[in-house]
């Protein structure tokens, strides 16, 4: 499913992530910045395709600022920017 | 049990991952004042992660939704539900209808969800002048309406008065709640204390509460907490006393004795069942004898 | 005989500084210090090289020293104390010859011993004579307590005291003497005041740091320490003055009286002192306006030199006279021992100060810290540094349970009679990575950039370098 428009959920505060969302170029690129990068980015970026997969989000550029967020509160985010993305808040 | 119930605002995750280790008997999940309408969707997201992935051991876990003339209660109901939570704190009930109209959809989403019917509990929060005055019909409006819960903040601009430390100007709400929620045989929490720097004021306002009869107190502070569990926890000279009024109704059973005095006085009935009641919280905090 | 030179330059040249040699700093002016900067600058521009610096601490206000190795002046650091900015630079290879950090009382105790011999030690003065009397009580850049400049001055084969605030002689209330100073420099500024010291130390507001304030006062009332004499230190982290004024409610309420706290001192600790907490401050360095101007104003709160206040090789110490420390750590291990050298990427921010040495003396030992910081368990299998080892620490706390060392049975007796969250370190672990997930261990690198060498001299552990991406 589409991207329709650019949308963003959560902030840069600590123990939040901030997810942005944006209409793709055919592919899902997803780009990772975050504080704990070393000890759990490969697991950040696997639930951030997880909750997107759920979403039927597939084509779309995502761009992630985590602060140190626990897994539920990322899963929160992605999908809050995900369905605003839809445009089906 | 529900001494102490905190406020968490449902949009902060740095709040509620630490929700569970703040000392509360009861977490409310906030997805009213606390979060703009611009956020409402994220938060109700928020809120169901955090009751789905978060364990709260023996904290219970309640969330205020928005109010019945908001676009938003039953979103945030249906999208809450599955995970589970205790308690919904409904905002601005006024009448018995507003509560129904909860409880009517609250049935259906248990239907829908395979949950025994009433597995969720609703608390009324009474903050206007209407609400007070129908405290007892509201109380009594539908089977899952538990307890109530007074909000002194908004309940004073509706009454076009001052909210005042002394709290004078709430004195009739928090005694016409009272008598309401006892003749129901539902709980009754009182008002969170504003003034989150004032230690010595939380305690004499929560001490108030408790000698109106309210069963436990809301708190938006942390801080607040640890002192509003105290005062409305029974004292060790309280637990002594009511083992010593079922120690003395024991006695008295075994030699067939009719009239029963402890300390030259007579134990009537409501003696027997105060100290019941002080023995059943003091062995919920661990306080009580070892055994029965 | 005329002590007084014209310049930080003349005082070098004086001084016979050459290649090869060893020069020391105190941080009492913290963040705000300009003095081993400026010094650093005339012996840059005098062409002298390979020089070896032993500060008690540096902050990232020294971040220009960063050039002076990367030229070849600077070629060894000795610090008991780096901050994350030239802690990341050193962590990133900058030295070719590992920095030594050493605990506030390692230091003056390696100096006296001639272990670590100083050959000019500048010592930065808020207030001097001509002769070199010197205090950090009074004068524009006041920093209270001069505590970690003693060995220094008393061990240095030159001493310099370098000052913006020249008064006539004598000095009435000096801190170090005059028989142990050499050369007297005036400047115009000797720091910033802002960056010495704060204006006031504030409580944490955050909610978890006041439930682990609130459980570290209970520990200390359940331990059995807790009455007429009681002694302690805290640091001025925001969850650590929050147990301090728990503390101080239990003790007016008990009406207990102490014998002395002690420390970096805060705002907060003088407040203990007026009220009646304690019979006197023990103070080593002055964290805040309000320290500065009781040490200056108030008998019962004494000065104290690093080697009174740690040093191992001192006939005694103050903190083997201590009931009672309240410590921070970034990780802490299964067995207790604790970091407070690197943070979690493994980068040097920070070092032992008084950490290892008040544990070592202290009756209880506490370290307060969250279960986790940014999604990262402070409890780990295995610490990336021993500042502290475990040996010395008695016990945990944190929002989610208190864990007691097995070593101390009494304490963790005391503490489950007294219905606290006790739980074994274990658990604390499991239960924190069952919420944050189970982190993936570091990448270490092949390098040691950094030795820790413990309180009384010897090697304690290794840190090596971050690799680079």
């Amino acid at each position: 499913m589409d991207i329709k428009q650019i949308a963003s959920a959560g902030t840069m505060e600590s123990s939040d992530v901030y997810v942005e969302i944006a209409p793709g170029n055919g592919t899902l690129e997803i780009s990772l910045e975050s504080v704990v990068v070393q000890q759990f980015g490969d697991a950040i970026r696997a639930v951030v395709l997880e909750v997107l997969q759920e979403q039927q989000v597939d084509n779309a550029n995502v761009r992630i600022v985590d602060r140190g967020a626990l897994e539920c509160v990322l899963r929160a985010r992605v999908e809050t920017a995900a369905l605003r993305g839809k445009g089906n808040v | 049990m529900r001494r102490s119930m905190l406020f968490l605002p449902g949009n902060n995750p740095n709040m509620l991952i630490n929700g569970n280790c703040l000392g509360a008997d009861a977490i409310i999940f906030d997805l009213e004042d606390a979060v703009s309408p611009a956020e409402k969707d994220a938060a109700r997201i928020l809120v169901r992660n955090t009751l789905r992935y978060m364990d709260f051991g023996g904290c219970e876990r309640i969330v205020r939704i928005n109010s019945i003339d908001t676009p938003y209660w039953k979103k945030d109901l249906s999208t809450i539900l599955p995970w589970k939570p205790d308690m919904i704190l409904l905002p601005k009930t006024g009448a018995a209808a507003d509560a129904q109209a909860v409880d009517a959809y609250l049935t259906e989403l248990e239907q829908q969800l395979g949950m025994e019917p009433n597995t969720v509990a609703l608390m009324p929060l009474i903050e206007t002048a209407m609400g007070v005055e129908n405290a007892f019909s509201i109380a009594t409006a539908a089977k899952r309406v538990r307890a109530l819960f007074l909000g002194a903040e908004d309940l004073t601009t509706d009454l076009q008065c001052k909210r005042t430390k002394e709290s004078k100007e709430i004195f009739y709400a928090r005694t016409r709640l009272v008598m309401a929620a006892r003749a129901a045989g539902v709980e009754v929490y009182d008002t969170p204390f504003i003034d989150i720097n004032d230690d010595i004021g939380i305690r004499e306002d929560a001490a108030f509460a408790k000698d109106l009869g309210f069963s436990g107190k809301v708190s938006i502070s942390p801080r607040h907490v640890e002192v509003i569990n105290e005062v409305f926890s029974p004292t060790q000279s309280e637990i002594d006393y009511a083992y010593e009024v079922l120690d003395a109704i024991a006695l008295a059973k075994k030699q067939g004795k009719g009239a029963i005095s402890l300390r030259g006085k007579m134990i009537d009935a409501p003696i027997v069942t105060r100290a019941q009641q002080t023995i059943s919280m003091a062995m919920a905090l661990g306080l009580g004898r070892e055994e029965a | 005989m005329d002590k007084l030179v014209k310049s930080i330059q003349e005082a070098v040249k004086l001084s016979g500084l050459k290649d090869g040699m060893t020069i020391s700093f105190h941080h009492h002016l913290r963040n705000g210090d300009f003095v081993l900067n400026m010094v650093m600058e005339q012996i840059a521009g005098l062409g002298i090289r390979d020089l070896n610096v032993n500060a008690s601490s540096l902050f990232d206000a020294h971040m220009p020293i960063l050039e002076h190795i990367k030229n070849g002046v600077v070629t060894g650091i000795s610090a008991d104390y780096i901050a994350a900015g030239v802690g990341r630079a050193i962590s990133q290879g900058i030295m070719q010859k590992p920095v030594q950090f050493r605990t506030h009382g390692g230091r003056p105790s390696d100096i006296a011993l001639g272990r670590t011999p100083i050959d000019v030690a500048f010592i930065a003065a808020p207030t001097a004579d001509p002769m070199g009397n010197c205090s950090g009580k009074y004068g524009k850049s006041a920093c209270g307590s001069l505590g970690y400049a003693f060995a220094d001055a008393m061990y240095a084969k030159k001493v310099v005291v370098i000052t913006d605030n020249l008064v006539a002689y004598p000095l009435q209330d000096f801190s170090i003497s005059e028989d142990y100073v050499d050369y007297v420099v005036t400047v115009d500024a000797i720091g910033d005041p802002k960056g010495i010291v704060s204006g006031t130390t504030q409580i944490t507001r955050d909610p978890v740091g006041l439930v682990m304030a609130a459980h570290a006062a209970r520990v200390i009332e359940a331990s059995g320490l807790l009455k007429d004499g009681f002694s302690f230190q805290t640091g001025a982290g925001g969850a650590s003055l929050a147990a301090a004024k728990f503390l101080k409610d239990i003790m007016l309420e008990k009406k207990i009286q102490g014998s002395f706290g002690m420390g970096g001192i805060t705002g907060y600790m003088v407040e203990m002192l007026q009220a009646g907490c304690f019979r006197n401050l023990m103070d080593v360095q002055c964290f805040d306006l309000k320290a500065v101007e009781s040490i200056r104003t108030d008998p019962r709160h004494l000065e104290i030199s690093a080697m009174q206040y740690a040093s191992p090789s001192s006939r005694s110490a103050a903190v083997d006279s201590l009931d009672v420390v309240i410590l921070g750590a970034t990780q802490i291990d299964t067995d207790f021992n604790v970091n407070v050298h690197t943070d979690s990427n493994g980068y040097i921010m920070g070092g032992s100060g008084g950490h290892s040495d008040t544990a070592a003396g202290a009756k209880l030992s506490m370290i307060i810290a969250p279960m986790f910081r940014a999604r990262l368990p402070i409890v780990t299998d295995k610490v990336t540094c021993v500042s502290t080892p475990g040996k010395d620490i008695d016990v945990l706390v944190t929002q989610g349970g208190i864990a007691v060392n097995p070593k101390n049975q009494e304490l963790q007796q005391r503490l489950m009679a007294a219905g606290l969250p006790v739980v074994d370190i274990r658990e604390l672990k499991e239960k924190t990575e069952r919420i944050t997930g189970t982190p993936k261990t570091l990448a270490k690198g092949d390098r040691v950039v950094a030795e820790v060498i413990d309180r009384y001299g010897q090697l304690q552990d290794s840190i090596y370098n971050v690799p680079t991406k």
